[in-house]
């Protein structure tokens, strides 16, 4: 417990100072910091984990809370109605489909594939996701932040490139593959685009969970 | 912050209820976030009520609650290390379709509703 909150801290620290660099990520120097201290101190996990349950306990309202932003961002829902009742779910069926064939098809193991699915989800919904469908939980945890650090990295220049240019829909476009983490780059680049990233996020954990057992099934 | 922390730990039991009633795949807190919408929607709060505090606040330090699961994998290294190639190219490819589909449809849409509505 004290160590997760020290590395945290750590990591807030490093942040602060590389001027909020899109690589130094409070939760990445976290795990790196108290990964260092388990080995150093001997701790192995489980151990570990017993003491940092609490922190995990609070991953359930976290998710529930995820319901403010949205209600913040309810006003923008009737304009915006039909472009994301089509891009919002069709970007979901991508990115749960192409993750499970590609990893299929580079010779990942059924598990590798579970766990790749639901990752474009803000991290307490994919981590939920992954254990109902049977995944492994730690494994889709990393892969989504990951998934979130390459938006905050890389989104804008991908964006230009495939040239999206409309501030909506590239807020759209970065909360439903990047999240939170993705969705703080968005709000650096626009307010605009922070704003329909929160919320594309929002969505896409309620669409990612609906359609992930879906999508597997038929693949 | 305790009022608050009751009604996102009352819409979560209600979520987890649901969905072991309805049999549904979705995880419990996630039907909570639909009802906690539903609910804010409906009782629109005052913006300082303590359901918002309690929400901005967990959610400000939502990268927190991540750790535990990203140091379990320093545990799996091994599984990670076998299949390093399948990973990172299902990640980096979905992750590039996913964004670039999103972006086309949602621009294109928006292009064709507000001609129409011209």
């Amino acid at each position: 417990m004290f160590l997760t909150i020290a590395g945290y801290r750590l990591g807030l620290e490093v942040q602060k100072r590389a001027r909020g660099h899109a690589l130094a990520q409070p939760v990445l120097v976290a795990v790196v910091a108290i990964a260092l201290a388990m080995w150093a101190l001997d701790v192995d996990y489980a151990h570990y984990l017993n003491g940092a349950s609490v922190i995990g306990f609070f991953l359930g309202p976290a998710t529930v809370a995820l319901a403010v932003p949205l209600h913040r961002q309810a006003h923008h829902l009737g304009r915006m109605l039909i472009p994301m009742l089509i891009a919002l779910p069709c970007g979901a069926l991508v990115s749960i489909g192409t993750g499970v064939l590609i990893v299929r098809a580079l010779g990942g193991s059924h598990a590798l594939q579970l766990s790749m699915a639901p990752k474009a989800a803000t991290t307490p919904v994919s981590i939920a996701v992954s254990q109902t469908i049977g995944g492994l939980p730690p494994l889709t945890a990393v892969l989504t932040i990951i998934a979130g650090i390459l938006g905050a990295v890389a989104a804008p220049a991908v964006l230009d490139l495939a040239r999206v240019r409309d501030r909506r829909a590239r807020g759209l476009a970065i909360g439903a593959v990047s999240h939170g983490i993705g969705t703080s780059r968005a709000l650096r680049e626009h307010s605009t685009e922070g704003a329909f990233s929160g919320l594309s996020m929002g969505l896409t954990a309620l669409v990612i969970s609906v359609l992930t057992p879906i999508v597997l099934m038929i693949l | 912050m305790i009022n608050g922390l009751f009604w996102l730990l009352g819409c979560q039991v209600l979520g987890e209820i649901g969905v072991r009633l309805l049999h549904l795949s979705i995880p419990g807190p996630v039907l909570g976030m639909a009802i906690l919408f539903a609910l804010l929607s409906w009782r629109r709060p005052r913006a300082s009520a303590s359901v918002f505090r309690a929400s901005d606040g967990l959610i400000k330090h939502l990268q927190l609650l991540f750790i535990p699961a990203g140091v379990g994998i320093v545990t799996m290294f091994g599984q990670i290390g076998h299949a390093p190639l399948p990973l990172l190219g299902g990640l980096l490819v979905s992750w590039i379709a996913g964004l670039t589909v999103v972006g086309w449809l949602a621009s294109w849409v928006l292009r064709l509703t507000e001609r129409t509505s011209r």
